[in-house]
């Protein structure tokens, strides 16, 4: 399947687990009258810092969590244009290592036992004048597959509040203002929580394997409520079905170490809204929490037909037992 | 907690808001381009016992939105009310619109109005999921009257107060309301740029203007446009 080279408006396909049925369509004609949709409104940081070691080698610091936490993964010389997987060896640092950025340093306070490319840095300042350094100088973190270095605010979703996401929480990218205000005067709820999305990539095969690593969650008590009294909630994105199922399983707000995989049961999730990420990809294994992996292959191979594009910027689908109960035409809507 | 971004905050009536809010108990987050008047308001403030930041950028920079509500969103949690005071006259003195050159206009439309609408669009979408929020438009009667030499400025302002309309008619029902206050002729900085022979006693000051202001943002009538009387 071929990957949006920059964010397009996307399609969406919509696959019903209980009917099998799955088509284009809206998330407008899919979701009714006491339906909830959840959403995750953190903003995506600039979370992508050129600079160097105190010897001078070359690094890019990808922050994995807000930068007041510090924990990051440290790439060697290059840049988003090249695969994570192909870019050199970062030098190995040690804890008291400085690291200097355009305007900002950072000294590294601590370094995993999992892998020495995940370290832990306390930056030079705080609050206000960290925040303004790390606007003026970091990138957002971008993927190999786009054709041009698309600005930070492309990276955002309409919503975006207090920048926690190190990357782009982007099946919210389906939801513009014109569908979030249709399907509130339709009647289905939507809400939010905030969940510090981490990194999708380390450059490390067994570092790799360990994502998603903990992540800072906060579910508010009003989104909880309307959660228990919906018809049936859908999740816009992996990190949404992470926050809400701890959530479920333990207090509101909090860091979550949950996995979710073809063998979690779902306690408060019943749908998600998601990008299109292809059978083999860790992405694809916390969608079989929803769905077989035959039928979830044949959706993907479905979409592959239907010419939709995959990954952050491209199409999307529903999976939502339900979606596709009540055989409409499919609406027309302006391209 | 309620909280306050201000644009324009370093001076005239931006400055004079500011401070008004902070005594009503907003969190102040304010925006200018020039980093000391802007800390020296963050210190008038928070010496006074409220609380404010400060995000020096230039709203008229067209990257600058998406950092100011970054770096807001980062401080404050949210942003209740948006006042966009930040604002420039172009050249001074106040030229003929004819004689205004192409780059002067284009960077008073990039301050007065693409700024403002890229910065409201930015913060507005957690406004509306939250069901509530204020975005206020620093309009001027020279956006209604053929003032001659006020070709640009008077321009933007009128495309504050359209957009504010178009806006105030898609986010009925929503909770966020989007006004353009005409506040009148103010003793303020701007002011003596723009008319250096003005009699300030003829003038109203800031301070009332940002008082009423403050009332009005308490319970905002439902028209759009609105002109303040201190």
């Amino acid at each position: 399947m071929k990957a949006a080279a920059g964010p397009i408006h996307s399609r969406l396909l919509l696959v019903d687990p209980d009917s099998g049925a799955m088509r284009l369509g809206t998330l407008d004609e899919a979701l009714t009258a006491g339906d909830v949709v959840v959403v995750n409104d953190a903003a995506t940081l600039p979370a992508s810092l050129r600079g160097a070691t105190a010897a001078g080698d070359p690094i890019e610091l990808r922050l994995a969590t807000p930068p007041e936490i510090g924990w990051a993964i440290v790439m060697g010389a290059g840049d988003w244009r090249t695969d994570t997987d192909h870019r050199p060896a970062p030098p190995i640092l040690a804890v008291g290592d400085t690291l200097r950025f355009a305007t900002l340093d950072a000294r590294v306070v601590a370094v995993s036992a999992q892998s020495s490319r995940l370290v832990q840095v306390r930056f030079d300042r705080e609050g206000a004048p960290l925040w303004h350094a790390l606007y003026a100088i970091g990138e957002p973190i971008r993927y190999r597959y786009l054709d041009r270095a698309w600005p930070l605010e492309r990276f955002q979703n309409v919503y975006a509040g207090r920048p926690w996401a190190a990357e782009m929480p982007s099946a919210g990218r389906a939801l513009d203002h014109r569908t979030i205000l249709a399907l509130r005067k339709k009647g289905v709820g939507v809400h939010t929580l905030t969940h510090a999305a981490g990194l999708s990539a380390t450059g490390e095969a067994a570092l790799d394997r360990l994502l998603p690593l903990p992540e800072r969650y906060e579910v508010p008590e009003t989104t909880f409520r309307a959660l228990s009294h919906a018809r049936r909630v859908v999740a816009v994105g992996t990190s949404v079905v992470r926050a809400v199922e701890s959530a479920a399983r333990g207090p509101l707000s909090g860091v979550t170490s949950l996995r979710i995989g073809p063998d979690t049961e779902l306690l408060a999730v019943d749908g998600i809204l998601t990008n299109l990420h292809g059978p083999g990809q860790s992405h694809f294994e916390l969608l079989e929490s929803f769905a077989d992996h035959a039928f979830l292959t044949e959706a993907w191979e479905t979409a592959d037909r239907l010419g939709l594009q995959e990954h952050e910027f491209g199409d999307e689908m529903l999976v939502l037992p339900g979606a596709l109960a009540r055989m409409r035409p499919v609406e027309r809507t302006a391209a | 907690m309620s909280t306050a971004l201000i644009t324009g905050a370093s001076s005239g009536l931006g400055r004079a808001l500011a401070l008004r809010l902070a005594k009503d108990g907003f969190t102040i987050v304010g925006v200018a381009r020039h980093p000391e008047p802007l800390q020296a308001l963050v210190a008038e403030i928070v010496t006074s016992g409220g609380k404010a930041h400060a995000i020096p950028a230039d709203v008229g920079d067209r990257e600058s939105a998406t950092r100011i509500a970054g770096e807001a969103h980062a401080l404050v949690g949210h942003v209740d009310v948006l006042v966009h005071c930040a604002s420039t006259l172009g050249d001074t003195p106040l030229r003929l619109v004819a004689d205004t050159e192409p780059d002067v206009f284009d960077e008073v439309l990039q301050v007065n109005l693409a700024g403002p609408f890229r910065l409201t669009k930015a913060l507005l979408g957690p406004m509306i999921l939250r069901g509530r929020g204020a975005v206020v438009f620093v309009s001027s009667d020279a956006a209604v009257e053929g003032y001659p030499t006020w070709g640009a400025y008077g321009a933007s302002k009128a495309g504050l107060d359209q957009l504010a309309r178009v806006w105030a008619t898609e986010l009925a029902g929503t909770g966020v309301r989007v006004v353009s206050l005409d506040p009148g002729d103010m003793d303020t900085p701007m002011h003596a740029a723009a008319i250096p022979d003005a009699d300030p006693a003829t003038l109203a000051r800031p301070e009332d203007v940002a008082a009423r202001v403050a009332e009005l943002l308490q319970e905002l009538p439902p028209t759009v446009r609105m002109k303040v009387s201190s």
